[in-house]
């Protein structure tokens, strides 16, 4: 494949009415030039698995004090504010079958998938953009080096991997948060909450947020890499992949939750 | 300051550029540039900023595609090559970046192992380390490999990003502006320390610079980049002997003088 670094101040569309669609088409083409050679290069040797490793570690591990208190607060939150509803019918008994099927169907994967957008795209798009505009990364590719495997492959791999993961353990937090919300309020003992709360899931349930939490992390590492990677004009480029980095990828996930929440609706009965 | 010796007659090309062209926009920056690099000289390329010096080097190593034009590196033509040959060639080839690009993230020797480690897999840590040593010990720093980049001097980042790519015992070296931002007496060290990396390493290189001194110390020829050709070529006080209109006001506003 012969590569070369983009020469996108002299193939940028001239200013024109349709400019604005025209450029929009040409960033298409380059994100989907973009995945496709992830899939090319991402799989083939040399594997960068020391690098991987490392940023399973920074996007897992780091992401993990903030997912905590968040995920924890979502159950406590989601538990009292669903509890006046279900009581009104009588149906108490209900709530952690609600908060455990509401948290592993959707509020997990969603709200694992928009602090990582936030932690992890943001970082991503902002750590690139600056070693594109630093002529880092034209260095690792005139020292031989291939630059998109090193930093854009190992990326996307471990936000990929670690984001089912953070996903998993989002719910588990948060039903941590709806125990404490109903030991306190109606002295549940915590074998009954879990058996009661785990009890409605099924394994369709389990496969759905694995497989959105994987897309979710796709998209995210895609986008940051992709807004980092092919940034320009100095340190506003910085900000601005990192700054986009975020809000597409956030948009992106939740037109993803709606398409994937409608597929999935179709294997329930 | 003395100036270095001519480019013997007779010496094999390594770098042949014809009638190179680039436009950015509508912006023509080279305008059918021609130049040949021969085999072990030091050629300095001078011209003010914005005229295509950096631009130049990038397309020898194969960053920037031009619009028309021939480059051979190494009998290698580069725009014909694939991307995996391009990555051979640039195994012969070192490239010091104007800003030293060193990896922020990295350490002093992580920035140095970067590239041996992956274009050298054959190679055992103890190797490694070995060629490391060898590398800051010939740029005068063997005492910053547990630093961090952002903890050394501007020189210092320059001697690093050179012995970066020495690291690689390439053939060519690319100098972007290596005196850039410098004071005179780091200057000064850059400067011998190009001269010695063409003897230690027997390298062949292009420097790009508008400092002329830096062209007079290092340079063995010079080539002036004037509106994206290079009409003038030579030996430095062959160049700035002569009566130039265009030449004579970058002489002047130089402390050289």
């Amino acid at each position: 494949m012969r590569h070369k670094t983009p020469n996108l101040q002299a193939t940028s569309p001239p200013n024109k009415p349709l400019g604005w669609f025209l450029r929009m088409f040409i960033t298409l083409y380059d994100v989907y030039r973009f995945t496709i050679r992830f899939f090319k290069e991402g799989f083939l040797p040399p594997y960068e698995g020391k690098e991987l490793i490392k940023q399973c570690y920074n996007i897992g591990l780091k992401t993990l004090p903030l997912i905590s208190v968040t995920g924890f607060i979502t159950g406590i939150v989601f538990t009292k504010q669903s509890r006046p509803s279900l009581a009104e019918f009588g149906a108490q008994s209900w709530l952690p079958s609600l908060v455990g099927i509401a948290l592993l169907r959707t509020l997990a994967p969603l709200l694992t998938a928009l602090i990582s957008a936030g932690k992890v795209g943001s970082s991503i798009g902002a750590e690139l953009g600056s070693m594109r505009v630093t002529e880092q990364i034209d260095a690792m590719e005139v020292s031989a080096t291939n630059p998109f495997k090193f930093l854009v492959t190992t990326r996307v791999l471990a936000t990929t991997i670690t984001l089912p993961i953070l996903t998993f353990y989002t719910a588990f937090i948060g039903l941590l948060g709806a125990l404490l919300n109903v030991t306190v309020s109606e002295n549940t003992s915590y074998k009954i909450f879990f058996e009661s709360a785990l009890e409605q899931i099924t394994f369709l349930d389990i496969t759905a947020s694995t497989i959105k939490a994987v897309l979710f992390g796709f998209t995210i590492s895609m986008v940051g890499c992709y807004q980092g990677y092919n940034s320009l004009k100095g340190t506003e480029g910085v900000g601005k992949a990192a700054n986009s980095a975020v809000v597409i990828g956030m948009f992106l996930v939740f037109i993803e939750e709606v398409i994937t929440v409608q597929f999935f609706a179709l294997f329930r009965t | 300051m003395e100036q270095k010796s001519a480019t013997p007659q007779n010496t094999p090309t390594v770098i042949e550029i014809n009638d190179l062209r680039i436009a950015f926009g509508d912006f023509e920056v080279l305008k059918g540039a021609s130049l040949n690099l021969y085999k072990g000289e030091n050629l300095v390329v001078l011209g003010k900023s914005g005229t295509g010096k950096s631009v130049l080097i990038k397309i020898i190593s194969g960053l920037l595609k031009a619009d028309s034009g021939l480059v051979k590196v190494l009998g290698n033509t580069v725009d014909d090559i694939s991307y995996k040959e391009l990555l051979k060639l640039r195994l012969r080839i070192g490239f010091s970046f104007q800003n030293s690009a060193l990896y922020d993230s990295m350490t002093i020797r992580e920035n140095l192992e970067f590239p041996l480690v992956r274009n050298r897999r054959e190679l055992k840590k103890q190797q490694i380390n070995v060629a490391v040593e060898e590398v800051l010990d010939a740029v005068g720093l063997s005492q910053t490999i547990n630093q961090m980049p952002a903890e050394l001097s501007g020189g210092q980042r320059k001697r690093i990003g050179i012995a970066r790519t020495l690291i690689l015992k390439p053939e060519i070296m690319l100098y972007d502006e290596p005196t850039a931002g410098l004071d005179p007496i780091t200057c000064f060290e850059i400067n011998n320390l190009i001269n010695q990396v063409q003897q230690q390493y027997k390298t062949s290189s292009i420097i790009i610079t508008h400092d002329l001194t830096c062209a007079k110390e290092v340079g063995n020829r010079v080539a002036m980049l004037l509106d994206g050709k290079f009409d003038r070529q030579g030996t430095f006080d062959a160049i700035f002997s002569q009566p130039d209109a265009q030449i004579k006001p970058f002489y002047d506003y130089n402390f050289i003088q």
